[in-house]
């Protein structure tokens, strides 16, 4: 019963969260936005120049077309035309601090009494904390901004229309608004650049009416991405491409045992080097300032440097010895806990089985980068970040200034995924800017360094023990060992742990609306010091995995057809996830035959609020095997611009495929194995199927897309390989023991 | 050396051994051209050596001996036919290995105007994308080989 009770749960919890940071929102703050003579800035949001409307829409454009769906919010409560709005990222403030973000790591689902008190109470701690950082993540952008963006945009109208009202002397009812410009009922027209110092002098509405959604015509429509001409044509700046006169560039090489620092370096050779200015060192490593990237990239390599040893076991096979010890350690709370699980697995016919993730590295299309230029006790940092107010405080820190003095310009992201919210590179950034006063800098890590030094999603291993039964599992029982998310990433960013069990650990596995009668699941932290960090769907990207393929081993032992089975289970959960699993199953077929050689796999998540469902069809080939066509079905409540939504989706099960296929990090000697493409290999256009989305909406309010594409992949694909080979794979990369095509 | 690109030439003072891509980036501030690997295996730094799609993290700029077109180059200020389809079809996520896919694209579609599947798979899969526009890619060569038939 995830539904009502995590519903419940979550709501007050939340509840908790945000009137905190109500009163941390609501505090007479500054408006960060600093307008330019003949400006105003109306609110934190809306900017008015000369031209026309500038919108500030504060989440990292990483791809995900988040700035397009965030400035059509405004846009469309403001009447603004399409084709005049532009969008920036703004400053990094306060101001746009993500309130959905806390609800992430919150353990929705079951839990005992005693918690309830615990976790009110960190929740609301946490919550505050969480709420003074402006993080994009955890698919939360569009649902955070839903509302809060069309108020600023309402609020902007109001404002604008009261100014012309008064400049015309008509009540403001009887004037309306058309393409960035208010209209008097003789037609007479005042652009909203006219009005906006006027309009600026007058107080925000508190509470200004939202259109009704039969009324929108930008939201729910496919939008031109605000970025795509730029992105096109090479104009795009990321965070090595600004234009700094004078800039020196830089790279750094750090400590392949991760965690660990540099014992000593000689860098006599690399500063004979051509075009070589300087060697720093920063503490874990060197960084090389240069007069190209390539030669700060060849000098790098040249000096000479004595490493400390890893914190952690030196191979693979001895790291998920690690992990697999947490399985004897006291468990955590089960965040799940229905029935009789004890006496129902007794039961001699219960299945057994053991999976495997890897450890897995982010590998964005552009490696780390930042560009910085410290001069006069001041800083400036142009990065493209996910977590521009952390990135921030923790510069500071490095460059001994007040955040104040330092200033995140954030610059598109070349991919995210998760990568980009973590401020090691930045803090590198600052580091070497510091030594190199009045001088801008172009910091770019070589790919190897992106491999070598990532915060990886976590290995992890589940036991699972299922009953079988005529109408499905009459039991189920998970348990997951892996290293902590909560206790690092979460801490990193936010000085402190989500209260109560870590939810990142089972989420994929507690939280699903499965109706099965006895269901416990319960995770073991392993104490293992590789840096991990979010990855793409967090704990769903491996739970999902060990769920849905042992949820398919329990079908094919109790004779059932693994779509009815997960729809008999969730019928009377959770309608909506119902919805997607007949509709994906409708969309490929399932259940007609097929020729000799192809065969089909189904999954199901319900991640980020958007239940999700993938049928991947794989075919047998004289190469191997080869995966066809991916059917996806998705609800999320509320589309806000479908062909954006339909990229999201494609773009999350291409990066969980990829990760499935080949994905993986070994580690040798304490140091990763991969360092470059030809040996951390990702999916190309030659292996990518054709992909088929269909976007349900049954919701008052949008659901996340930029995650949720991405965990029923691989399971999806596994129990394809099952229905075609008879074979059970149940370690990541299917690449170990299968070829493709 | 000298080295033209995008029509123009250029006079610059850096090691021959320096690959182009840096001569682009650094030197030229040309940065439309994208470091992604070093090793010439994703694409993110395609640009024309005499129209051939190449990596210019592969080629030591003392070794140019052509002409280099960039991304900034391709149109000559206007978008050439493939960059409207592929605004059309609101192919960039991310964007970082867009002009390397488009540079890609391009030689292909001059190579082989109408081009199969395979023919595509055997042009782009040098190009990578961690954001999956894969199917998008495809779309827009398939939609830009139909526009230049009916042209």
């Amino acid at each position: 019963m995830i539904g009502r009770r995590g519903f419940l749960l979550g709501s007050a919890a939340v509840a908790g969260g945000l009137a905190v940071g109500y009163r941390v929102l609501t505090a007479p703050l500054p408006n960060p936005v600093e307008p330019d003579e003949g400006e105003a800035a109306l609110n934190p949001y809306v900017l008015v120049t000369r031209e026309g409307v500038t919108v500030i829409a504060p989440r990292a454009e990483m791809g995900q077309g988040v700035q397009t769906t965030l400035a059509a919010l405004v846009a469309e409560e403001m009447d603004l035309d399409w084709s005049e709005v532009r969008a920036v990222h703004g400053p990094a403030s306060l101001a746009y601090a993500n309130s959905r973000i806390i609800a992430l790591g919150l353990p929705f689902a079951d839990y005992r009494e005693s918690w309830v008190q615990e976790l009110a109470e960190g929740a609301m701690e946490l919550g505050a904390r969480l709420m003074a950082m402006q993080l994009t993540g955890g698919s939360t952008s569009t649902a955070d901004a839903f509302e809060r963006m069309r108020r600023a945009g309402a609020a902007a109208r109001v404002m604008l229309v009261e100014a012309a009202a008064r400049r015309w002397d008509l009540p403001a009812a009887r004037l309306r608004t058309e393409a960035g410009a208010v209209l008097a009922p003789d037609g007479a027209r005042l652009s909203y650049p006219d009005l906006a110092e006027a309009a600026a002098a007058l107080e925000a509405p508190r509470d200004p009416p939202l259109k009704p959604r039969a009324a929108w015509r930008l939201l729910g429509r496919s939008l031109p991405r605000l970025d795509m001409a730029d992105k096109v044509t090479g104009q795009a700046e990321f965070a090595t491409d600004v234009r700094l006169d004078g800039a020196l560039f830089a790279t750094v090489r750090t400590n392949p045992h991760l965690g660990a620092p540099m014992l000593r370096f000689d860098a006599a050779e690399a500063e004979r080097m051509p075009d070589v200015v300087r060697v720093l060192d920063i503490g874990n490593g060197i960084a090389v300032v240069a007069r190209t990237t390539w030669a700060a990239m060849q000098a790098a390599e040249r000096v000479e440097v004595d490493w400390a040893d890893a914190p952690y076991p030196s191979d693979t096979d001895a790291i998920f010895a690690g992990i697999a010890a947490a399985f004897d350690a006291p468990t955590q709370m089960a965040l799940r806990d229905d029935g009789d699980v004890d006496a129902a697995l007794a039961d001699p016919r219960a299945l057994r089985a053991e999976y495997r993730a890897p450890y897995l590295a982010h590998t964005t299309m552009e490696p780390m980068t930042a560009s910085a230029l410290y001069s006069d006790s001041r800083l400036i940092l142009w990065a493209g970040t996910q977590s521009p107010t952390r990135t921030r405080e923790s510069a500071a820190e490095v460059a001994g200034l007040a955040p104040e003095a330092v200033e995140i310009v954030t610059t598109y992201l070349g991919g995210g995924f998760g990568r980009r919210a973590e401020f090691d590179f930045t803090d590198q950034a600052a580091r070497i800017a510091v030594a190199m006063p009045g001088t801008p800098i172009k910091m770019t890590w070589r790919r190897e360094e992106d491999v070598r030094h990532d915060w990886y999603r976590p290995g992890a291993i589940a036991r699972l023990v299922g009953l079988p039964g005529p109408r499905g599992p009459e039991a189920l029982k998970a348990d997951i060992a892996a290293p902590s998310i909560a206790a690092t990433q979460i801490v990193r960013q936010a000085g402190m742990a989500p209260p109560g069990p870590d939810k990142f650990l089972v989420e994929g596995c507690f939280d699903q609306p499965y109706a099965i009668p006895a269901f416990r699941v319960q995770g073991h932290v392993a104490n293992v010091a590789v840096p991990i960090g979010f990855w793409r769907s967090v704990g769903h990207s491996h739970n999902t995995f060990f769920t849905e393929c042992f949820l398919d081993e329990l079908a094919h032992a109790g004779g059932q057809d693994p779509v009815a089975m997960r729809l008999g289970l969730m019928r009377d959960e959770h309608a909506a996830s119902a919805r997607v699993l007949r509709t994906v199953a409708e969309m490929s077929g399932w259940g007609t035959p097929l020729p000799d050689g192809v065969a089909r796999g189904v999954a199901f998540c319900f991640s980020y609020g958007s239940p999700t469902a993938q049928v991947v069809q794989v075919r047998q080939t004289d190469r191997g095997l080869r995966v066809e066509r991916i059917w996806c079905a998705i609800d999320v409540g509320i589309a806000l611009d479908p062909r954006n939504i339909e990229a999201q989706i494609q773009s999350g099960i291409i990066y969980g495929l990829s990760a499935t296929i080949m994905g993986q990090i070994t580690f040798a000697g304490g140091r990763v194995e991969q360092s470059n493409f030809h040996d951390c290999e990702v999916l190309r256009m030659d292996q990518c199927p054709a992909i088929e989305t269909r976007i349900l909406e049954s919701g008052e309010s949008p659901g996340g897309v930029g995650e949720p594409g991405t965990p029923p992949v691989a399971p999806a694909l596994a129990n394809a390989v099952f229905a075609l080979t008879g074979r059970r794979i149940r370690q990541l990369p299917l690449v170990r023991e299968l070829a493709f095509a | 050396m000298k080295i033209v690109v995008n029509g123009t030439e250029h006079q610059v003072e850096v090691d021959p051994q320096t690959p182009l891509l840096w001569v682009l980036r650094d030197v030229l501030g040309l940065t439309g051209t994208k470091f992604g690997c070093g090793i010439a295996a994703c694409g993110a730094c395609t640009v024309h050596l005499d129209g051939e799609a190449v990596p210019a993290c592969g080629v030591a700029v003392g070794e140019v001996t052509g002409e280099v077109t960039t991304i900034e180059g391709l149109g000559n200020g206007v978008l050439t036919p493939l960059q409207e389809v592929w605004i059309g079809e609101q192919v960039a996520q991310c964007g970082y290995c867009q002009p390397g896919q488009i540079m890609a694209a391009s030689a292909l579609l001059r190579r082989t105007p109408d081009p199969t599947d395979d023919d595509i798979d055997e042009a782009m899969s040098g190009n990578l994308c961690r954001c999956g526009t894969y199917p998008r890619i495809r779309a827009a060569i398939h939609a830009a080989a139909a526009r230049l038939r009916d042209a």
